[in-house]
C-alpha cells in the first residue's frame, strides 16, 4: 500500500481483472483433453506435437494377434507445463483399442462411461461438505480422429459422435492429412460437414463473435468455423527445411511442415485449443454438459427415493443417505408432485 | 511442393540434417494465452461487489461510500430526505449501482443499516444484521442446490462489512466488541475510525493500538484474517496491513482548491483536510485495500470460507433433520438467526 492517488477520477476497481489473474496464476490451470479414434491415425503424435511433450515415450504397440483380445481401455497421462509463469496441468485421456476389434459394437460405451464417471465424481465432490480442493477431472474436449482413407464419415464415426455429443465437446479432426492433396482435403471437409449436419451430430460450436470485436478477430473466427474438421498432421521429429529447423515429416518428394498453415490446419487447431478457446471449452463443459448430467442425475435419484418411500411406507425406514439436493421443482412432473404430496402427508402426521 | 534443401537420394539421413529429437522447445505452445481468455470473459461478465456499512448515525458512513467510489452511491444520496429521522428499529437498506471504469463493469451494492446503535437500548442490535447476512448465504445455497441452475448465480452475499468506530480516542465500546465478535465469524469485517479529523496523530496512534489490543484480547479476527493467509507472500503483505488497522478515515464529497489543485477535502478555519493525503488521514489506504488490491481476495474469502462454513452448517442440520424425521428430508429449510 503506498497511498498513491493518481488520476483524480480514478477509483481503481479497473484492477479487478488483474486481481483475479493473480490468484489464477498462483493456482495454475487444468485442462483435460480426450483423443479418440482408431489406432494408427496419429493421435499420440498429434498430442505430442500440440503440447511439445513426449507422453508416449515408452509405449508398446500391440500386434494384430494381441489386439484381438484387447478391449477398449481408458488411459490417462498427466503432464505439468509451464510457460511465462503460467502453469497448466494437462491431462490426456486416451482410448486405445477403440475401433480396432472385428466387432466394434458399442465400443464407445467405456468412453461414455468414463466421461459420466468424471461427472459423477464432480457431482459428489460438489455436493459434499469439504469443497476446498475439488479436483476437476471432467473431460473438457474430445478430439475425434476421422480416417482420411474413407469417403467421409464411417458408421462407427457417426455412432461414436452421436453417443457422446451431449456429454463432451467434440472437435472432429481429419487425421494424417498429408495423404491428401489440397483439393481432396477440401472435398472431404465439405462432405464431412454435410454428414455431420445430416446425422444431427452436435459438435463443439465456436461462440459467435461480439459485434464490437476487431475485424482481424472476426476474420479469424470465420476461418476457424470453415476449417472443420481440422486437417492435421503431427510429427515427433525435427527436420531441416530451407535452413530452418521445423517439426515435420520427411518424404522423398518433399518435407511436410506441421506448423505451416499452407500444409495443414495444425496451427489453427492448436491456437483454437490452447490460445483462444480453452476457457470456452471448459465453460461449455461446466455450464452445459455437466449441468445436463447433474439435472438428469437428480431427477433419477428423486424417482429412486419415491420408489423407496413407497416400498417403505409401512416400515418408515430412512431413504438414501446421499445428500439429495431438493430445490423448487421446475416442472410439475408426476414424480415431483408425488413427493410433495407424500411430504405433506408425513408432516401432517408428525405434527399430530 | 518445394524441393527439399538436400538431395535425398544420394545422402543419408544424418547428412541431411534430420534429427530424431523427441522433446522440442524452440517454439512455444501458448498456454499463457489462457489469461487473456479469462480476462475477456471477466470483462464481458462484469463484477459484483456488496459492501455493508455499519455504525451509529452521523459517523459519515454515506459520505465515505461516496468518497470511495467517487460517485453518489450511498442511500442518502439516492433518496432525497430532507430530515433524516433515526428509525425506531434497525433497517437494512440496499442500493445497487452499475459503475464502469476503463471497460470494467461493476454492480456495486451498498447495504446500509440505519438505526444500528442509535436506540436507548441496543441489546441484540446485531441480530437483524446477522440475519440479513445469513439470508444472503441461504439464497445462494438454494440457487446452488436447484436442479436447473442458472449459468451464473447472482451473488448478493455481503463481501465486506465496514464497521465505523466513533473517534472517542479511548477504547472500543461494549457495543463495538459485541458486534464485531459475532459478525467476524460470518463476514469480513473492516473496522475504521470514523471522522478521524478530531484526533491528533498521537491520539490516533494511541487509539489504534488500544483497539488492536482489544480486538486481540476478545479473539476478534478482522480482515485480513491471519488464518487465511495463503502463503508467505500473502502473509508479508497482510501483516503490514494488520499493523495499520483500523484505518483512520475522513470522507468528503466536496472539492477545494489546495495549492492550485482541486482536491476532496474538508475546509476548516485552521486548515483544509485533504482526504486523499496520507499525511492527513488513511482514507487512501482503505481505498487501496478495499478496491485496488484486495477486492478479489475479499470476495474469495467470502465465497470459499464464510459461505462454505454456512453451507456445511446447513447441510449438517438438514441431515439431522432427516434422521429425526425418520428419513424424510424437509422441503424448505428456512434460514433462522444463529
Amino acid at each position: 500500500l503506498d497511498g498513491n492517488t493518481g488520476d483524480k477520477e480514478y477509483v481503481g476497481f479497473a484492477t479487478l481483472p488483474n486481481q483475479v489473474h493473480r490468484k489464477s496464476v498462483k493456482k495454475g490451470f487444468d485442462f483435460t483433453l480426450m483423443v479418440a479414434g482408431e489406432s494408427g491415425l496419429g493421435k499420440s503424435t498429434l498430442v505430442n506435437s500440440l503440447f511439445l511433450t513426449d507422453l508416449y515415450k515408452d509405449r508398446k504397440l500391440l500386434n494384430a494377434e494381441e489386439r484381438i483380445t484387447q478391449t477398449v481401455e481408458i488411459t490417462k497421462h498427466t503432464v505439468d507445463i509451464e510457460e511465462k509463469g503460467v502453469k497448466l496441468k494437462l491431462t490426456i485421456v486416451d482410448t486405445p483399442g477403440f475401433g480396432d476389434a472385428i466387432d466394434n459394437t458399442e465400443c464407445w460405451k467405456s468412453v461414455a462411461d468414463y466421461i459420466d464417471q468424471q461427472f459423477e465424481q464432480y457431482f459428489r465432490d460438489e455436493s459434499g461438505l469439504n469443497r476446498k480442493n475439488i479436483q476437476d477431472n471432467r473431460v473438457h474436449c474430445c478430439l475425434y480422429f476421422i480416417s482420411p482413407f474413407g469417403h467421409g464419415l464411417r458408421p462407427l464415426d457417426v455412432e461414436f459422435m452421436k453417443a457422446l455429443h451431449e456429454k463432451v465437446n467434440i472437435v472432429p479432426v481429419l487425421a494424417k492429412a498429408d495423404t491428401l492433396t489440397p483439393t481432396e482435403v477440401q472435398k472431404k471437409k465439405i462432405k464431412i460437414r454435410e454428414e455431420i449436419e445430416q446425422y444431427g451430430i452436435k459438435i463443439y460450436q465456436f461462440p459467435d463473435c461480439d459485434s464490437d470485436e476487431d475485424e482481424e478477430f472476426k476474420q479469424q473466427d470465420l476461418e476457424l468455423k470453415e476449417s472443420i474438421p481440422f486437417a492435421v498432421i503431427g510429427s515427433n521429429t525435427v527436420v531441416e527445411a530451407k535452413g530452418k529447423r521445423v517439426r515435420g515429416r520427411l518424404y522423398p518428394w518433399g518435407i511436410v511442415e506441421v506448423e505451416n498453415s499452407a500444409h495443414c490446419d495444425f496451427v489453427k487447431l492448436r491456437n483454437m485449443l490452447v490460445r483462444t478457446h480453452m476457457q470456452d471449452l471448459k465453460d461449455v463443459t461446466r455450464e452445459t454438459h455437466y449441468e445436463n448430467y447433474r439435472a438428469q442425475c437428480i431427477q433419477s435419484m428423486t424417482r429412486m427415493v419415491v420408489k423407496e418411500r413407497n416400498r417403505n411406507k409401512l416400515t418408515r425406514e430412512s431413504g438414501t443417505d446421499f445428500p439429495i439436493p431438493m430445490g423448487p421443482a421446475v416442472s410439475e412432473s408426476e414424480t415431483e408432485k408425488l413427493i410433495r404430496e407424500k411430504d405433506e402427508e408425513v408432516q401432517h402426521f408428525l405434527h399430530l | 511442393m518445394s524441393v527439399p534443401s538436400c538431395q535425398l537420394f544420394d545422402q543419408t539421413k544424418e547428412e541431411c540434417g534430420v534429427m530424431q529429437s523427441p522433446l522440442v522447445d524452440f517454439s512455444y505452445v501458448g498456454i499463457d494465452a489462457i489469461l487473456e481468455q479469462m480476462r475477456r470473459k471477466a470483462m464481458k461478465q462484469g463484477f459484483e461487489l456488496n459492501i455493508m456499512v455499519v455504525g451509529q448515525s452521523g459517523l459519515g458512513k454515506s459520505t465515505l461510500m461516496n468518497t470511495l467510489f467517487k460517485s453518489k452511491v450511498s442511500r442518502k444520496s439516492v433518496l432525497a430526505t430532507s430530515q433524516e429521522k433515526i428509525p425506531k428499529t434497525i433497517e437494512i437498506k440496499s442500493i445497487s449501482h452499475d459503475i464502469e471504469e476503463k471497460g470494467v463493469r461493476m454492480k456495486l451494492t451498498v447495504i446500509d443499516t440505519p438505526g444500528f446503535g442509535d436506540q436507548i437500548n441496543n441489546e441484540n442490535c446485531w441480530q437483524p444484521i446477522m440475519k440479513f447476512i445469513n439470508d444472503q448465504y441461504e439464497a445462494y445455497l438454494q440457487e446452488e442446490i436447484n436442479i436447473n441452475r442458472k449459468k451464473r448465480i447472482p451473488d448478493s452475499r455481503v463481501h465486506c462489512c465496514i464497521y465505523f468506530i466513533p473517534p472517542t480516542g479511548h477504547c472500543l465500546r461494549p457495543l463495538d466488541v459485541e458486534f464485531m465478535k459475532r459478525l467476524s465469524k460470518v463476514v469480513n469485517i473492516v473496522p475504521v475510525i470514523a471522522k478521524a479529523d478530531t484526533l491528533t496523530l498521537e491520539e490516533r496512534d494511541f487509539f489504534k493500538k488500544k483497539i488492536r489490543e482489544e480486538l486481540r484480547s476478545n479473539g476478534i479476527d478482522v480482515y485480513p484474517q491471519k488464518e487465511f493467509d495463503e502463503d508467505a507472500e500473502d502473509r508479508m503483505i497482510n501483516e503490514k496491513i494488520r499493523e495499520m488497522i483500523p484505518f483512520a478515515v475522513v470522507g468528503s464529497d466536496q472539492e477545494y482548491q489546495v495549492n492550485g489543485r482541486r482536491l476532496l477535502g474538508r475546509k476548516t478555519k485552521w486548515g483544509t483536510i485533504e482526504v486523499e493525503n496520507i499525511a492527513h488521514c488513511e482514507f487512501a489506504y482503505l481505498r487501496d485495500l478495499l478496491i485496488r488490491t484486495h477486492m478479489q481476495n475479499i470476495k474469495d474469502i467470502t465465497s470459499s470460507i464464510h459461505y462454505e462454513m454456512y453451507r456445511v452448517r446447513r447441510l449438517n442440520e438438514s441431515n439431522t433433520a432427516v434422521t429425526q424425521a425418520n428419513g424424510i428430508p424437509e422441503h424448505h429449510l428456512s434460514a433462522h438467526e444463529m
